[in-house]
């Protein structure tokens, strides 16, 4: 797969001969994030974000399937469950808070990684079937994490999920059935939480190979870059490994600092305290709020207060939650530049600016009670999210004049005249200044 | 086609919004939201100093100590602490023959079945047992006190925001309703049975002032039993019920940030070593 002159495997050790010869895994992993997959080399931090979410995704599954030895999934102790986790299992609390913040993490990462996308426009021919995978996980890991969060049973994960499953229900005639079906009752309950946990455990293992297809779709055309020209040569492309491995690794460094400095210093400051009071079918929480990775979503949905003629303004609120989300899929139709990178696209980029504020706007709506004038801000907020994509992005895809792209990504890298010296220097490689031990 | 499929649904919504922005103006202007009793009279808790502040803070154990008798004289009268057990108080400094003599001195009794009879019965507690609950049920709860069930303490610093000051400022909180406050809300006059308090959320609270007086306990380490010392202390105590391994936590935090932050500078060494002949020629 990708480019010609991408190295080969080539097992020197009878052992790894043996074992390529049978089953060629060493040789996939060697492909797909090893010394065979050819990658632009001047791609900046932002690409970073890709190898973190899939470190996340790790840290998750590891913390998690630790959480589920320690859990019962059942009303009458799920919350005690979690507790005693935290007091008397060994480093039961590490687990729990690891994998409560790891959550947030993962979507730190995963929101950086689709803003990465959006601005260098990641999504366009030929690396579609990325951005729809990537849409895939994305969806999942909503699913996932709003699952996750009903497992502890407080008053939050009871009343979060009533009204998320609520959602259902708006929908006419066939709506309060599916709700009833959801839950497996009337109101979240014993089956409610038992097929959550199941789930919950379930999609992670589903977002993996997705990730994997993720990986597969990406290889086909090779890693965008940040000019957005495509790789014409050798010259443009160093390996995966050492070199990416390499900045992955002080990528991987950087986020665990910041992940452990929330972890074990600040470990509830992204949490909600009401979810420290057990679950109570009898008392709602003054303001039921999702946790911060749902707060632009949440906006969204409380943002339509008006009926439209015979639509009830709640089933709008739901159509375009989900509508907001769901339009990611069409982007690539929707963007008919033939330019990739923001970084090339005037117009474009001042209003994927203001795409970013008014996200940020939402998120602060979203998490805000349900009162004027956070309900105003989010209307125009969440209107111009809409218009953003629905309809400013063809328009200036249409008319947008771009500014000159660079001839080839060394040269963007280089600088032009750097080139020829450059081209003469690559056979031999060995202009390293000092000896090199790494790799 | 797409385009043309997205620019519709993306006017209908934008538009929609606007016309919902619109006709929330109006309602904004024409009638502004009423302003609510709590909105104007409920105080954010009071700031307070304590020892486990800040990164680097620890809990002082006298003061759980002190906060532990005031629970155990005052609070566990009508509030249970079900996800503490006795062996844990191991946690704030008492060694296993203490730990045996509280238990066993203990005013509630631990529920169980009489062992020659089967008969339901109560027994002293030992250690391996969690604190006794002072009801044996909800209604029991509610019946004894006013139809308000006390809750549980276990974890209520973390189930409130900034909960250690919460519990300070709500136990000294208590206050005659404010003058200006009858004037503006006539109706919110603080019900029979309730008490005014503008540290809880809805300003009138079930819960008589529970800490009345200086010297309502009497401390074995001759700290003066204050009001707002006894609060401080109770205070501590029920952060350490609900984070008992607070400590635990941060000092592993420090080695593990020190790990990596070396590791990290080795990973960025390496990094930039392995980048030198690919990075901009001079």
């Amino acid at each position: 797969m990708s480019f010609p002159w991408a190295e080969h495997y080539t097992p020197k050790h009878p052992a790894m001969q043996w074992i390529d010869e049978k089953l060629p895994l060493p040789r996939l992993v060697y492909n797909a994030v090893g010394a065979g997959y050819p990658v632009p080399r001047n791609l900046n931090y932002f690409w970073n974000f890709g190898v973190l979410a899939g470190l996340a995704l790790v840290i998750q599954i590891v913390t998690g399937v630790i959480m589920a030895m320690h859990y019962g999934a059942n009303t009458l102790v799920a919350f005690g469950t979690v507790e005693q986790t935290m007091r008397d299992v060994n480093a039961g609390w590490l687990m729990r808070y690891a994998h409560a913040n790891g959550a947030s993490f993962f979507f730190i990462v995963v929101y950086l990684h689709i803003f990465r996308g959006l601005f260098f426009g990641s999504y366009k021919a030929p690396r579609e079937m990325v951005w729809l995978l990537g849409l895939v996980i994305f969806l999942l890991m909503m699913a996932t994490a709003f699952m996750g969060y009903v497992l502890p049973w407080g008053q939050m994960s009871y009343w979060g999920a009533k009204v998320i499953t609520g959602l259902f229900g708006a929908i006419p005639v066939v709506g309060e059935p599916i709700q009833t079906w959801l839950l497996g009752g009337f109101a979240p309950g014993n089956a409610s939480l038992n097929r959550f946990f199941s789930l919950h455990f379930l999609l992670p293992f589903v977002i993996a190979a997705v990730v994997i297809l993720h990986i597969w779709a990406l290889h086909i055309p090779g890693s965008s870059n940040p000019t957005g020209v495509e790789v014409k040569g050798p010259q443009d492309t160093v390996p995966f490994h050492p070199y990416y491995t390499a900045k992955d690794g002080f990528g991987a460094g950087v986020f665990l600092i910041l992940f452990a400095v929330l972890l074990f210093y600040a470990p509830n400051y992204l949490g909600h305290p009401d979810n420290y009071i057990e679950a109570n079918p009898l008392s709602t929480p003054a303001h039921i709020v999702p946790e911060w990775y749902f707060w632009p979503f949440y906006a969204i949905l409380r943002a339509f207060t008006v009926d439209f003629f015979f639509v009830p303004a709640k089933l709008l609120g739901v159509l375009a939650m989900f509508a907001s989300i769901l339009l990611l899929f069409f982007l690539p139709w929707l963007d008919t530049s033939p330019v990739r990178s923001g970084n090339y696209r005037p117009t474009f980029r001042k209003f994927f600016w203001i795409l970013i504020v008014d996200v940020l706007i939402l998120g602060y709506c979203g998490g805000a009670p349900a009162a004027e004038p956070y309900v105003m801000i989010s209307q125009v907020a969440a209107a111009y999210y809409f218009a953003h994509f629905l309809i400013i992005l063809p328009l200036i895809s249409r008319f947008e004049k771009p500014l000159p792209l660079p001839n080839s990504i060394t040269e963007a890298v280089l600088g032009r005249h750097a080139i020829e010296g450059e081209r003469e220097a690559l056979p031999g490689m060995g202009s390293d200044p000092q000896p090199s031990h790494a790799g | 086609m797409i385009r043309i499929g997205a620019f519709l649904v993306g006017l209908f919504f934008a538009g929609w919004l606007l016309v919902s922005f619109l006709v929330g103006a109006v309602a904004y202007v024409t009638e502004p939201p009423a302003v609510t009793v709590e909105h104007e009279f409920h105080r954010d808790p009071k700031h307070v100093a304590f020892s486990f502040d800040g990164p680097f803070g620890k809990y002082d154990q006298a003061q759980l100590q002190r906060g532990f008798q005031v629970f155990k004289e005052v609070c566990s009268a009508c509030h249970s602490l079900k996800f503490v057990a006795f062996r844990d108080l191991k946690g704030i400094g008492y060694n296993e023959a203490e730990i045996k003599a509280i238990a066993k001195q203990w005013a509630i009794k631990t529920p169980d079945v009489d062992p020659k009879t089967g008969e339901m019965s109560t027994r002293d507690p030992i250690p391996a047992d969690y604190f006794p609950k002072p009801f044996a049920n909800n209604v029991a709860a509610a019946a004894a006190n006013n139809n308000a069930i006390p809750p549980d303490l276990s974890l209520m610093t973390k189930a409130r925001h900034h909960g250690s000051a919460y519990v300070y400022s709500l136990l000294t909180g208590f206050q005659a309703q404010p003058a200006e406050l009858l004037k503006e809300f006539p109706d919110a006059k603080t019900p029979e049975g309730l008490h005014y308090n503008p540290y809880f959320a809805n300003l009138n609270l079930a819960m008589a002032p529970p800490l009345t007086a200086d010297g309502q306990v009497t401390y074995g380490d001759g700290t003066k039993a204050t009001v707002d010392q006894m609060a401080q202390d109770v205070a501590a105590f029920l952060t350490w019920t609900a984070e008992p391994k607070l400590e635990n936590r941060r000092r592993a935090g420090l080695a593990t940030i020190f790990f990596l932050l070396i590791a990290t500078g080795l990973a960025y060494m390496a990094y930039q070593n392995i980048w030198a002949d690919k990075k901009k020629a001079a």
